[in-house]
């Protein structure tokens, strides 16, 4: 059976980790391949990388320390952040990344996901959306949540789903930060009209919210970051919850 | 010595990367003497089938494979490696493959109902082949890493080694001879992927 998967989120800022506490196991909590090989070795499934760096300078750091949790660590790896056009695909593909994330660089240009999915391949291209109820309707916002555009969702995961987009994750805005659990009506809306795998993003605040959002709606995953980075919730015991609750995990 | 034919599809990073930490000598290469000289091949790739069999045909490198494998080499095709390993393809279209595994590459979306496409994952392995020598050191039921939304339908039963419950069986990895395929990614499916490339490596002869 296929498992659901967990995937911690690691924002990255000139080649080190932001955010983070002070894991016992763990001294550098803010060296990316450190932190990643920990959280490969405690069950994550996944990793999502996001550079929120501004400056060339981070950029070349980004890709340096890409390739070394690449050489390290042998699980899934997404990078996102700043991925404008092919040659920011090349860029971040060329040092082990096996996905992309874009999201204001869709917007900005939705033809990337079609040329970017014929490249390198469906499996390769997620379209990340950040998404908040405005007059009752989900609207899709960018440039990290701030600019309201005149994107809906729904039809915004279709259409990345027709020009080729291998899977969609879906923040709410509404819900990130508040950690009041996932956004359980906002995932249903996209997973009732979309083929292709859907991850959840932003709410999570503990183990409990994590079998809420697996038991109510059909995503294939759940993405923390500061739920994971602060310890609220380790891995091993989400997943060992998680089994217990009826849900199947690796 | 393994060599992993490059021949222009997909990222073949985190593979050497994979098999170094094991310890395994590779080298990443499109060069036919240097292919044909390996104790080992390894065929990745990932993208389109037409695509791939295009680029295999037209370096010449698919013949180089495929007369490698002929002679007992032993080869491990990876993802859609393993896809081409296969008599022929229907994706967008009729593409001929390697022809070294009989059988056909058909889309899942016609034989699994309701269920997303790719099949993106964890999803664990039922063992058919408990002697195939890629599961020395795994057991049945541990879970490993697949992105693909075709599969291998194997003409003969015999060569299925394991399979993934996705709706059907789906084969996820091959055994025949001295020829190996894995659906899924092991250079990515942590402990467990890193053991079955140990096992490869360690081969001799068939399985």
């Amino acid at each position: 059976m296929l498992a659901k998967r967990i995937i911690p989120c690691l924002d990255v800022k000139d080649g080190r980790v932001v955010k983070g506490k002070n894991f016992s196991a763990l001294k550098d909590v803010e060296d990316p391949v450190k932190l990643a090989a920990y959280y490969s070795g405690c069950g994550a499934d996944e990793l999502v990388f996001y550079d929120i760096t501004a400056s060339a300078e981070g950029r070349k750091l980004f890709s340096d320390i890409l390739s070394r949790v690449a050489e390290n660590v042998f699980i899934p790896l997404t990078v996102g952040g700043g991925i404008n056009s092919i040659k920011d695909f090349e860029r971040v593909l060329k040092c082990g990344a096996d996905k992309v994330s874009i999201n204001s660089g869709a917007i900005a240009n939705p033809y990337l996901i079609a040329d970017a999915a014929e490249k390198y391949g469906n499996q390769c291209v997620v379209l990340s959306m950040d998404v908040k109820r405005v007059g009752g309707r989900f609207k899709v916002f960018s440039r990290g949540g701030r600019d309201e555009t005149a994107i809906e969702m729904v039809s915004w995961a279709e259409f990345a789903q027709r020009s080729g987009a291998g899977e969609i994750v879906v923040n709410s805005i509404d819900t990130d930060g508040v950690r009041g659990g996932f956004d359980i009506e906002m995932l249903k809306a996209v997973c009732d009209a979309v083929t292709i795998p859907v991850v959840a993003s932003g709410g999570a605040g503990g183990i409990d919210d994590f079998i809420k959002l697996f038991n109510s709606v059909d995503v294939d995953a759940g993405l923390g970051a500061s739920v994971f980075h602060y310890g609220e919730v380790s891995i091993s015991d989400l997943k060992a919850a998680l089994k217990r609750g009826g849900v199947e995990v690796r | 010595m393994i060599a992993i034919v490059d021949y222009g599809v997909g990222n073949l990073f985190s593979l050497a990367c994979s098999l170094k930490k094991i310890g395994q000598d590779c080298v990443v290469t499109e060069d036919k003497h240097i292919i044909s000289v390996a104790d080992k091949l390894i065929l990745p790739g990932v993208g389109a089938f037409g695509n791939a069999a295009r680029l295999l045909n037209e370096s010449g490198l698919g013949e180089v494979v495929t007369g490698c494998a002929r002679e007992g080499k032993p080869l491990l095709g990876i993802c859609l490696g393993m896809q081409l390993l296969f008599d022929v393809s229907y994706e967008y279209g009729e593409h001929r493959g390697l022809g070294l595994i009989p059988g056909v590459v058909r889309p899942l979306s016609g034989d699994t109902e309701n269920l997303k496409i790719p099949h993106m994952g964890w999803n664990s392995l039922d063992v058919k082949n408990a002697g195939c020598a890629l599961f020395k050191y795994i057991k049945d039921g541990d879970y490993v890493y697949f992105v693909h939304s075709y599969h291998c339908v194997c003409a003969e039963e015999n060569d299925v080694a394991a399979t993934s419950l996705y709706g059907i069986p789906v084969t996820a990895a091959v055994a025949r001879k001295n020829i190996f395929g894995t659906q899924f990614h092991p250079e990515k499916s942590g402990e467990v992927g890193l053991k079955i490339l140990k096992s490869f490596c360690e081969l001799n002869g068939g399985c």
